[in-house]
């Protein structure tokens, strides 16, 4: 027998633009075929995954990395067998459990103990399976006392916690698995990646979809980096989760983005944004140094206020730092204006060393906006805050706060021990 | 643990292949027989739902066909006068409304199989057909139900079923067979235009006054009555009169089109599934 599991060869998957969106109505067919008279529109077609090919051994982790749209979760979902290829082929060796979300066929309705069982059959467990671990799930949920309550009377942490219990007692030989870990609170995160890493030193072969980088190097041998549907690299995990990154910053990395024209009825767009340091136009910062964004807009009509809204995400995938001036009455245009630049201060650069990207929207009012994601890109570099040569350590969180720290003696109200403050700001800016 | 080996029965680890659907037919019954304990599941999570958090529960399986039946009894038996075949009126509606309500609801709810499933679609593989084949079965124990309070109104009225009730089940059968028929066609319908589940109940009415539930397939000249037969609910509720009471002359060649008919709903409705089955993720 030989050891590859999974054989996938140049498997595709073409959508219908819109067609992923939603249902059709009787009415649109309808009509389209009334509008098609005489002049028909070409068929657009996206290509969310293209000629992927690649193979996986028994007991391998592989971690499936990629921006969002890259086609990671059409992939995985091809591979379920919950969407079939467009073109192209895979085998897979053994019994396959997929696990696209926490808590699939829970039923509110349903009890505690009634849910483990609808939800373990859905997911591929045999009756006489459910049975025997039954004990074990439930002692693993920590829902013991309310096993015969409705589900819809649970906290939402009960119930991913009786969820995830469900899911972690599959025994399939493969398992691939979207995203699941990044929902709920960090101490179920990480009981969810320990009992991956069960998982995976059991000799299962694992394919798995995640933004979160370090899990995804925690947990995988190897990787497979797709981008815009394709393969673009695959490894081991540290050369590809490197590729990645490069990807993400190389090229993308310059101060200032010119935004291609959005469609008619956007009223108010942005032309272009960039990133400043210090006053001057660069993507390169210290932790510390004075950011701002500025952003060049239009606008159709004369606007007095244009709403806008940033959000720096790190290359983590976490949200970092986001603000908006929605209610603030600040940047009022005395008179209004068909085009203007809008600059955000965001003073202090309070983040740690690593990469960034920045999204933006733009509107007059909610209802009408201009959304681009991701698209500005800087980097941090590490920086020496305490003068001591020792670097803060990254791993924890991407906001570094400048605390200050006091000592205090018991019984000794009056004298306080203060410690020199962290020096965030370039001297002398 | 050596327990852990008697699910997997097979050493060698099964094979599976992934291409683009290709061919007209690929309905895969093997893999649905593999799949059976899931059907039962959710038979199990239908029944289980659907009388939560109600009063009397499952007494809504009997009080729905015989409160109909009242009504029926008293407009179209003692204002309309319409035949009943020398059955007492009671017997007569509510021996038509029972296989009619039965089929009229898993219409109704294998219609909605897959759109009210579409969470669970969308995240995991199954053969798709366990949904509304489920919604299909899940009926029959409100049937059977309601089947009880049949037992005291035939004994009330001292009618005894002969020796055709071993035909009873046959009916029941192309009941099942019938609802399932169209519910593949309508639950594949409605994944991709939801302009059915507006349509359903209109036809479900008209369907009904198109069967005897309401009158006896007598007011149908006897030279039309095979063509009558092309609605195999027609067959099934006319043999479910007789082959519960035993009165009347077993429905014929209706039945044979009944039959055919049922079965060519069933074969299209698999094929149109099955043709929706492979894109339904995408599109529900």
């Amino acid at each position: 027998m030989t050891d590859t599991v999974i054989r996938v060869e140049g498997i595709g998957k073409r959508y219908r633009v819109g067609q992923r969106e939603s249902y059709r109505a009787l009415r649109d067919v309808l009509s389209n075929a009334f509008r098609s008279n005489g002049r028909r529109k070409p068929k657009d077609f996206i290509w969310a995954v293209r000629d992927v090919s690649f193979e996986v051994k028994q007991g391998e982790v592989v971690g499936l990395i990629g921006r969002n749209g890259a086609g990671k979760s059409t992939l995985l979902k091809l591979l379920a067998r919950i969407t079939r290829p467009t073109v192209g082929h895979a085998e897979l060796h053994g019994r396959i459990a997929s696990l696209l979300e926490v808590g699939t066929g829970f039923h509110p309705e349903l009890t505690g103990r009634e849910n483990i069982f609808l939800s373990g059959a859905i997911l591929g467990m045999s009756k006489a399976e459910i049975v025997r671990k039954f004990d074990e799930i439930v002692a693993f949920s920590e829902v013991e006392r309310f096993i015969d309550t409705p589900l819809k009377h649970y906290s939402s942490g009960m119930g991913m916690r009786l969820a995830f219990a469900v899911a972690a007692h599959l025994e399939p030989e493969i398992l691939l698995v979207d995203e699941v870990l990044s929902v709920g609170d960090v101490l179920f995160q990480q009981k969810c990646i320990g009992k991956m890493q069960d998982i995976s030193r059991g000799g299962r072969t694992v394919l798995f979809v995640s933004h979160n980088l370090g899990a995804v190097r925690t947990l995988c041998g190897t990787g497979i980096l797709l981008r815009d549907g394709i393969v673009a690299t695959s490894g081991p995990i540290d050369t590809v989760t490197a590729a990645y990154m490069d990807a993400l910053w190389q090229g993308t990395n310059s101060h200032t983005v010119t935004i291609p024209k959005p469609p008619e009825r956007c009223n108010v767009w942005m032309e272009s944004v960039s990133i400043l340091c210090n006053g001057e136009p660069n993507s390169i910062l210290e932790t510390g140094d004075h950011m701002s964004l500025q952003i060049k807009f239009r606008s159709r009509e004369p606007i007095q206020k244009p709403i806008i809204g940033y959000l720096i995400r790190s290359s983590r995938g976490e949200n970092a730092v986001n603000a908006n001036n929605y209610f603030l009455p600040s940047a009022n245009y005395p008179k209004p204006v068909t085009q203007g630049t809008i600059i955000c201060d965001l003073g202090d650069l309070p983040l740690m060393a690593g990469s960034y990207s920045v999204s933006f929207w733009l509107c007059r009012n909610p209802h009408e906006q201009h959304h681009v994601e991701d698209v500005l890109h800087f980097s941090v570099e590490e920086k020496d805050i305490w003068g001591n040569g020792a670097l803060p350590t990254k791993s924890l969180s991407c906001l570094w706060w400048p605390t200050q720290f006091r000592f205090q003696r018991t019984n000794e109200p009056i004298r306080t021990l203060e410690l020199p403050a962290p020096r965030l700001s370039r001297p002398g800016r | 643990m050596t327990a852990a080996n008697t699910t997997n029965i097979l050493n060698e680890p099964p094979v599976l292949r992934i291409a683009p659907p290709q061919g007209w037919w690929e309905v895969d019954f093997h893999e649905l027989w593999q799949f059976r304990e899931l059907v039962y599941f959710f038979v199990w999570r239908d029944i289980k739902v659907r009388y939560k958090q109600t009063a009397i529960g499952a007494a809504w399986a009997i009080l729905q066909p015989a409160l109909t039946m009242l009504v029926f009894a008293l407009f179209f038996g003692k204002l309309a006068h319409l035949p009943t075949e020398g059955l007492p009126i009671l017997v007569f509606y509510y021996s038509g409304l029972l296989p009619w309500m039965y089929f009229s609801n898993s219409l109704t709810n294998a219609t909605a199989a897959i759109t009210q499933n579409q969470n669970i679609i969308t995240k995991v593989y199954f053969p798709r057909l366990a949904l509304p084949i489920s919604a299909v079965l899940s009926g029959l124990l409100d049937f059977a139900i309601g089947l009880l309070l049949l037992i005291p109104l035939m004994a009330y009225y001292h009618i005894r079923p002969g020796i055709s009730l071993l035909l009873f089940p046959a009916f029941l059968l192309l009941a099942v067979l019938m609802a399932l028929g169209a519910g593949l066609w309508l639950s594949a319908m409605n994944a991709m235009y939801r302009d059915v589940r507006y349509v359903v109940p209109f036809l479900v009415q008209f369907w009904m006054f198109a069967s005897p539930v309401a009158y006896a397939s007598s007011i149908v000249p006897a030279k039309w009555r095979w063509l009558y037969g092309l609605n195999p609910m027609a067959g099934v509720i006319e043999g479910f009169r007789w082959s519960l009471t035993g009165r009347g002359d077993p429905p014929g060649a209706m039945i044979i089109v009944s039959l055919l008919m049922a079965l060519a709903v069933l074969a299209t409705g698999l094929i149109y599934f099955q043709r929706m089955e492979s894109t339904v993720a995408d599109v529900v």
